[in-house]
């Protein structure tokens, strides 16, 4: 199902800078600790007054939306408007695509409008490799959420979170709760997690939303809240997708929320300075009660906060990186001429 | 070949011509800010010169070089930290070597995001002689002229040392 071949070349230029940023895989701790630090620089630029730098000037952002979202949609574009790149937005979904044009022809006619940067969210897993691949290679591709399979720049900005909040990863133990099946979110948490050297993943959920495998990602599994979250630093809650209810995966919203809503009594389950995240947006009463979520251990809304940094870093480090490729490759290339 | 002098010699003086020029200006209590890294070395040792306990911003000009396009963000970007509002002030703005005056043009397009100071006086330990845009120091520990292929570098923080580089054909 998931498209595990030729990521590692592909996301990386020959210098192994990052030239896209598709997936969390096959990507170095050292490479994580790049971007969560330059995040770290960017979150600075968004306290001044002027909250922009001049980076990609000149540079064109395109935002390619074959899926609707309105929380990566609007920070990828904030990113790139502080980085000063020009940013146009296109919701796929509503446009050429319904007329009949295929990805292949609409992302063509998109590189010959002169876009250096894609930005893709997809529903169909392996889109932005796709695109990387067979498309566009001289244009660096964000991965904006594909299907089930990643949205590494989720798992980046919750990583960036989680080192703020807490100082590292290694000695932390997290949980990861609620669908964790139908989760991109969840599967680039736990690759990062991994990664970055977190010794206690936990995933916990319904037998029926638990995904085979999860034993690659170091984690483990919990079918019961109060025994998963004892004694957690952190908590990351998914988002009950509704249309899921539709399948017989669950037997009722209540009864969901009964057994995995985040509710003020089972987090006292956990480290009384736990911390409480959400990738939005989230469902009051599904699977976290109000008081929880406004709470003072959840940094919900830091995480949209961080998410512009991070994306600044992978806007950033992306283009410069796809930039020293194309100097490489022309360099190379008036070698062989002589 | 020109003997690279030694830091410790040169602040004292660079220290009172600093205090000079302020004068002259009628500025009376300026703020300092040093480029990262050398530059910050070099303004901690000039307030300690000073005997001042201003606190001392920090600039980080990685997000504002002009060359981003052809060698890429520097992976060991900081944050930049002003600790005082920069609108009305008189800056003093400290780097180590002044070669080009690049480095200083992307300090000043980033002080300007923070702010509009009155006034900014550079100083710099090393003037190399050689810039590529119209920026001249106030305050210069000494001027020097190299081989077009040599570079200097500053080794901090305590002690300070320069440290000739020849670079790589």
């Amino acid at each position: 199902m998931t498209p595990n071949v030729v990521k590692r070349p592909l996301q990386l230029n020959a210098q192994g800078q990052l030239r896209h940023f598709l997936s969390l895989d096959g990507l170095s701790r050292e490479l994580l600790t790049e971007i969560l630090d330059t995040a770290d620089s960017f979150l600075e630029v968004g306290t001044r007054s002027v909250k922009k730098v001049p980076l990609l000037r000149g540079k064109t952002v395109c935002n390619v939306f074959f899926e609707n979202s309105t929380r990566t949609r609007t920070t990828f574009e904030m990113a790139a408007q502080r980085l000063s790149a020009d940013v146009i937005t296109l919701n796929v979904s509503t446009s050429s695509t319904s007329k009949g044009e295929t990805l292949f022809d609409t992302l063509r006619n998109l590189e010959a409008m002169a876009a250096d940067m894609f930005v893709v969210r997809h529903a169909d897993s392996g889109a932005a490799h796709f695109i990387a691949e067979h498309v566009c290679p001289d244009v660096a591709v964000i991965n904006g959420g594909d299907g089930r399979h990643a949205h590494p720049t989720q798992g980046m900005l919750d990583m960036l979170t989680i080192r703020r909040h807490k100082g590292g990863f290694e000695n932390l133990s997290v949980a990861i709760v609620g669908d964790i099946l139908h989760s991109r979110v969840a599967r680039s948490d736990m690759l990062a997690l991994q990664t970055l050297g977190c010794r206690d993943i936990r995933v916990i959920g319904p037998k029926t939303l638990l995904p085979v495998g999860l034993e690659q990602y170091g984690a483990r599994v919990f079918h019961d809240m109060a025994e998963g979250l004892k004694d957690v630093d952190v908590i990351v809650m998914l988002r009950l997708q509704r249309e899921r209810m539709q399948g017989g995966l669950l037997p009722s919203q209540g009864e969901f929320y009964r057994l995995y809503g985040l509710s003020t009594a089972r987090l006292a389950v956990a480290k009384p300075d736990a911390i409480v995240m959400h990738p939005g947006p989230i469902n009051r009463g599904v699977e976290i009660e109000s008081a929880v979520a406004d709470g003072s251990q959840s940094v919900i809304l830091n995480q949209v906060t961080y998410g512009i940094a991070v994306r600044m870093a992978v806007l950033s480090m992306a283009m410069s990186g796809q930039t020293a490729q194309r100097q490489l490759t022309s360099e190379s290339a008036s070698e062989e001429q002589n | 070949m020109t003997t690279l002098p030694d830091p410790a010699e040169l602040l004292p003086q660079m220290a009172s011509a600093l205090a000079r020029h302020l004068k002259t200006r009628h500025i009376d209590a300026p703020r300092f800010v040093g480029i990262r890294t050398g530059g910050v070395w070099v303004a901690q040792a000039l307030l300690e010169a000073l005997g001042s306990r201003e606190p001392l911003g920090v600039l980080d000009v990685s997000f504002y070089r002009d060359d981003f396009t052809q060698s890429g963000l520097h992976p060991q970007v900081r944050p930049s930290a002003l600790p005082f509002d920069i609108d009305g002030q008189h800056l003093v703005l400290i780097d180590d070597v002044l070669m080009t005056g690049r480095t200083v043009r992307a300090a000043l397009n980033e002080l300007f995001d923070y702010g509009r100071p009155a006034s900014v006086t550079l100083v710099c330990l090393l003037d190399l002689d050689a810039r590529e845009l119209p920026i001249r120091p106030d305050v210069v520990g000494q001027t020097l002229s190299l081989a077009p292929d040599e570079r200097v570098k500053l080794h901090g923080p305590a002690p300070l040392a320069l440290e000739r580089q020849v670079l790589a054909s």
